[in-house]
């Protein structure tokens, strides 16, 4: 077993891209995901890879697409509002199937918002990445562990179904240090890119990257296609951590930053003799609809907690299609919801207000 | 019987989609009989631009991605520090390269990218149908100046040969034309300079060809090469802008 070492959230994000064979890296620099960029800059040149500081996020998300349709793993990383300039070449991702990682170190908006921790880019996250009808993978660490497993798996989810993954983070995961077991190297599961530009060898016809249909028959079979892929990943990527909610009458839903407050939240309130319980979607797309429906079993409320105006809530009564009531609780801006602010909203639930 | 003219092997047998008169034809043709002289096409990758040549990936027989509109010089990055053993170039209109995609031309020549970009420069958006252009002359009708270009509102034409001279990342700034044989001839040795410079890993170069657009100029083919002639090569005089390596025997200005 590998020894744990203390890493910022960043950084051991970066390590473990490294150790995920991403050996192209292009960004431009914004908070607060600097020590990401950072580590990059000092990592790539020592091991023969490439740390590209792009003019814009405009020319990132497009040097992440060329190097993805060339056939390597690639990754960007941004925070907010260079993510909202990185939703064109999203969309051009989506549309020619490339996988690719994008790390969002989220903070406040809108606009230049703030840089303290936020959730509020969820509906841009899962809802509307850029134009046109498209799904990204998106990831939810909690933890700076999950952030090294969950490059892993947003790589090979990505590579799996042929489309971007989102690593979906925020300043306060990104900032804060905790330890964490780096993976061994070489254990790294890849997946054969016959699409890929790489020259044709003289050896096949050749290949063509593009999400140009002009034909809207063919446009339509393509992103039928598409979404069969998509529910696949629906049917069988959904992940999330239940804590105490087998018996659980009042279920929180929160994900990332969130739900570390609200595991405390939970804990008191069952001290105070309260029957709550969470569920922390790690998946939130695609979004842990089964788990919220198995809950709704035994739960007679839900509380989804976000650091939002109340975004994924959305997911949460859509899952329960009316099953339960739903409740939500924020704070935005950068500001952090405290475990006794989100006790206080299990209380009111509880008696009922 | 003795074959004499052929189809280049870089062109797939795809029939081009442009207008009558359109130097598209002839300059995809330059290029891909520059890949096949060089013998690269096994490795070659183009990058087609959004405008009317979005779909040379249909005509070109080597590896194509279809970038987003002026986004090119960042995919053809990616794909060269990807494989930088690979040959990539990009082929872009004057609204693509100079407008919506001026930071990424900049900045891909001022990183001094190992990559060859054809620009072709019509002075108007052809793929829209006939708008002002980031090269649209002073005076210019089109869709979108139907008074003519007035540069106090719109601005002058950008004149990207001498913009992109004065960095030091630009192996070879050249402007070009093809309407006339001697001209061809002259583009071609240009464009071929230009990929050998990227085989000798030197650095960027472009190769800004002006050329007619007799659809949207609303001219007839022979009347679009004589307005080019008298109204676009004086304000883009043809020339070398910049040469890093004038030892190698290219064309003169």
């Amino acid at each position: 077993m590998a020894e744990k070492v203390l890493m910022k959230g960043n950084e051991a994000l970066a390590e473990a891209a490294i150790c995920a064979g991403c050996h192209h890296f292009f960004g431009y620099p914004i908070t607060p995901q600097t020590e990401l960029a950072a580590y990059m800059a000092k990592k790539m040149p020592k091991i023969g890879g490439t740390y590209l500081q792009a003019e814009s996020e405009l020319a990132s998300i497009n040097m992440v697409l060329g190097a993805a349709a060339a056939g390597v793993r690639a990754m960007t990383s941004t925070s907010s509002p260079g993510l909202s300039l990185m939703t064109e070449g999203i969309s051009y991702m989506a549309g020619c199937d490339l996988p690719a990682l994008i790390v969002n170190v989220q903070r406040g908006g809108p606009g230049l918002g703030g840089i303290q921790p936020s959730q509020a880019d969820y509906y841009q996250a899962t809802k509307a990445t850029g134009h046109g009808d498209f799904q990204l993978i998106v990831l939810a660490p909690s933890t700076v562990q999950e952030m090294v497993d969950m490059v892993f798996l947003a790589f090979e989810l990505g590579e799996k179904y042929r489309m971007p993954a989102m690593l979906f983070s925020d300043g306060l995961l990104g900032q804060m240090m905790e330890p964490v077991v780096l993976p061994e190297p070489g254990d790294i599961k890849t997946v054969e890119k016959p699409w890929a530009v790489t020259g044709h060898g003289g050896k096949r016809k050749h290949n063509i990257v593009n999400s140009l249909y002009l034909e809207p028959n063919l446009l339509e079979d393509t992103v039928r296609a598409r979404y069969e892929r998509y529910a696949e990943a629906q049917r069988t990527e959904q992940r999330c951590e239940e804590f105490m909610v087998d018996d659980a009458e009042i279920v929180l839903v929160a994900y990332g930053a969130s739900s570390r407050i609200c595991r405390s939240a939970v804990t008191t309130a069952r001290q105070q003799g309260i029957k709550a319980g969470l569920i922390r979607p790690i998946t939130v797309w695609p979004f842990p609809n089964d788990a919220i429906q198995k809950a709704a079993s035994h739960a007679k409320a839900f509380l989804s907690v976000e650091m939002s105006m109340g975004q994924m809530v959305d997911d949460v009564r859509l899952a329960l299609n009316g099953a339960r009531p739903t409740y939500f609780y924020g704070r935005t801006g950068g500001m952090i919801p405290s475990p006794a602010e989100v006790l206080e909203e299990i209380k009111k639930i509880q008696e009922g207000k | 019987m003795a074959v004499v003219f052929e189809r280049p092997h870089a062109l797939t047998d795809k029939v081009f989609s442009y207008c009558p008169g359109c130097p598209h034809g002839i300059v995809h043709r330059l290029v891909a009989e520059t890949i096949d002289e060089l013998g690269i096409e096994d490795r070659t990758i183009g990058i087609s631009p959004v405008g009317c040549s979005v779909t040379a990936y249909d005509f070109f027989a080597c590896d194509m991605v279809e970038a987003a509109h002026g986004r090119a010089p960042a995919v053809a990055t990616g794909i060269k520090r990807a494989r930088p053993d690979n040959i990539v170039f990009t082929y872009q209109g004057d609204g693509d390269l100079a407008a919506i995609g001026m930071a990424e031309t900049v900045h891909a020549a001022t990183r001094g990218e190992n990559i060859t970009v054809i620009f072709i420069n019509n002075a108007i958006y052809g793929m829209t149908g006939g708008q002002m252009a980031p090269t649209t002359l002073p005076g210019q009708i089109t869709q979108t100046t139907p008074y003519g270009r007035d540069v106090k509102a719109a601005g002058y034409p950008i004149r990207v040969c001498e913009l992109l001279s004065t960095l030091d990342g630009v192996a070879l700034a050249q402007r070009v034309t093809v309407d006339s044989v001697k001209h061809v001839r002259e583009a071609k040795k240009a464009i071929k300079r230009a990929f050998e410079n990227q085989v000798n890993g030197r650095g960027y170069s472009i190769i800004e060809v002006v050329s007619a657009c007799p659809t949207n100029w609303g001219l007839t083919p022979s009347e679009a090469l004589c307005w080019l002639r008298d109204n676009m090569l004086p304000y883009y005089p043809l020339g070398v802008y910049k040469d890093a390596y004038p030892e190698e025997g290219g064309a003169k200005k």
